[in-house]
């Protein structure tokens, strides 16, 4: 069962949908029993990051967010699912962030271009590959759909497992042991972005 | 890369896509959900439907084609037509659209736009205008479907609802509606230059050279269009192997 966390931000409808349509088992929950139960997790994001952060921990799931980590289940990060796993942003200065994986979420400057970074970006997967791989069965380029002003910056850049050229490097994908997340959103990626859930799910290795 | 995105728009009236198609293979034209299944095949980079029939008693139906659609069609959706408060805006996004465009609510309750990006992020908010030349490169905004003129400027409105909270603007030019003489270019880029936020274009497209032209003169960052690929004179792979041809960046 994939479990997607609700904690009240962001319409999950399509996530859901989209895991639906890989033929798995999907629940949306805020029910910690549940998520203990689940194989696989989601954390999706929308919004701001101190908005996401104050409803996360309302919800009082935190706690068994950290326990599920701590025991290797496979976490799937989305968007400001991916950023509020870090230790803080630019948007909501002074909010503390998760702080999962080590590095901040800083404003995306691109110059001349529009900010947000809004549509469709290649991908570029990084070598040496993680043990996780969330890109495999994907032809090159991939394009996926990007919506966001801001972009994490890992203190250790080897997490970084794709990115995409935004006026710069913008990190697209990181892994860090069970824990992966996505900057971009797979559930609104076409089938390139189905393919990334069902490595996700099928737990796909190098 | 990042790409410039082509967006097919489908009118829809009590469920059902009303502008005829000539697509081959279709069990059944007039729904929105297997064309939008037709144009993601295309690869259409994004859709829009527009509710053409927006009695509020027929809401509803609207919000079932967005659940369908959501569940069969996995990119980016915006719903828009009739949609006049945050709470139209919630049943939409929670139905799956991503995003809900507002144009005649908006100039008579700018407070929507503030609300609905505060509630719900401006990635959500596209703000539609109906804009027509009143001469010396000024632009006045219409409403109700473009039967109302408001005198107000279209660059003053546009950058005051960015500051509201917009996220990406829905520009039809009145002018070029229709008939197929290419984008309104200095409409567009006038446009563009004036706001951060992305600007599709909409109205006027007739051959593959009008989406270049507005592209990179225009400064759009995407196209909308209707009838070119309603009646099949193009397919959307068709505008992109063009753009590629010309060296724009597009998605396949």
């Amino acid at each position: 069962m994939v479990a997607i966390i609700d904690y009240g931000v962001g319409n999950l409808f399509s996530v859901q949908k989209a895991f639906a349509a890989l033929g798995a088992d999907v629940v949306i929950t805020s029910d910690a029993a549940v998520i203990r139960r689940a194989e696989h997790v989601v954390l999706p994001g929308v919004g701001a990051f101190g908005d996401c952060m104050k409803n996360l921990e309302a919800s009082g799931l935190i706690p068994v967010l950290r326990e599920i980590i701590k025991e290797g289940k496979p976490l799937l990060g989305i968007c400001v699912g991916l950023q509020i796993l870090f230790e803080g942003s630019e948007e909501s200065p002074g909010v503390s962030g998760l702080g999962i994986l080590k590095g901040y979420v800083k404003r995306i400057h691109a110059e001349g271009l529009k900010v947000p970074h809004m549509g469709w970006n290649s991908l570029v997967v990084k070598e040496p590959p993680p043990p996780m791989n969330l890109f495999a069965h994907l032809a090159a380029p991939s394009y996926v759909y990007f919506v966001h002003s801001y972009h994490a910056v890992p203190k250790d850049a080897s997490i970084v497992t794709s990115y995409t050229d935004y006026g710069g490097r913008i990190t697209a994908s990181v892994a860090q042991g069970n824990v992966e997340a996505t900057q971009f959103h797979p559930e609104k990626s076409g089938d390139v972005g189905l393919v990334i859930l069902r490595n996700f799910i099928e737990g796909e290795t190098r | 890369m990042h790409t410039k995105r082509i967006i097919p728009c489908l009118d829809v009236k009590e469920g059902r896509v009303v502008k005829g198609t000539n697509f081959i293979g279709l069990r059944d034209a007039g729904d929105p959900v297997e064309l939008a299944s037709r144009y993601d095949m295309e690869r259409a980079d994004e859709l829009v439907f527009l509710d053409i029939a927006a009695s509020s008693d027929k809401r509803q139906t609207m919000v079932r084609v967005a659940q369908d659609c959501a569940s069969k069609v996995f990119i980016p959706f915006t719903v828009g037509g009739g949609i006049r408060t945050p709470d139209d805006m919630h049943r939409m996004l929670e139905a799956g659209a991503d995003k809900t465009s507002l144009n005649t609510a908006a100039i008579k309750n700018p407070d929507l736009v503030r609300e609905g990006a505060q509630k719900f992020g401006s990635q959500c908010v596209v703000l539609a205008v109906d804009a027509r030349c009143v001469g010396d490169g000024k632009w006045e905004v219409y409403i109700n479907g473009g039967r109302t003129p408001t005198g107000l400027d279209c660059i003053e409105w546009v950058k005051r609802a960015v500051d509201l909270g917009a996220g990406e603007i829905l520009l039809t030019s009145m002018d070029a509606d229709g008939t197929k003489d290419g984008y309104d270019i200095a409409l567009t880029r006038t446009v563009s230059e004036a706001v951060s936020v992305p600007v599709i274009a909409s109205g006027g497209a007739g051959t593959l050279e009008h989406f270049y032209e507005v592209l990179t003169e225009g400064k759009a960052d995407a196209v909308l269009a209707a009838s070119v690929f309603h009646y099949g004179q193009f397919t959307v792979g068709e505008v992109k192997e063009y753009l590629k041809s010309r060296g724009l960046e597009v998605r396949f």
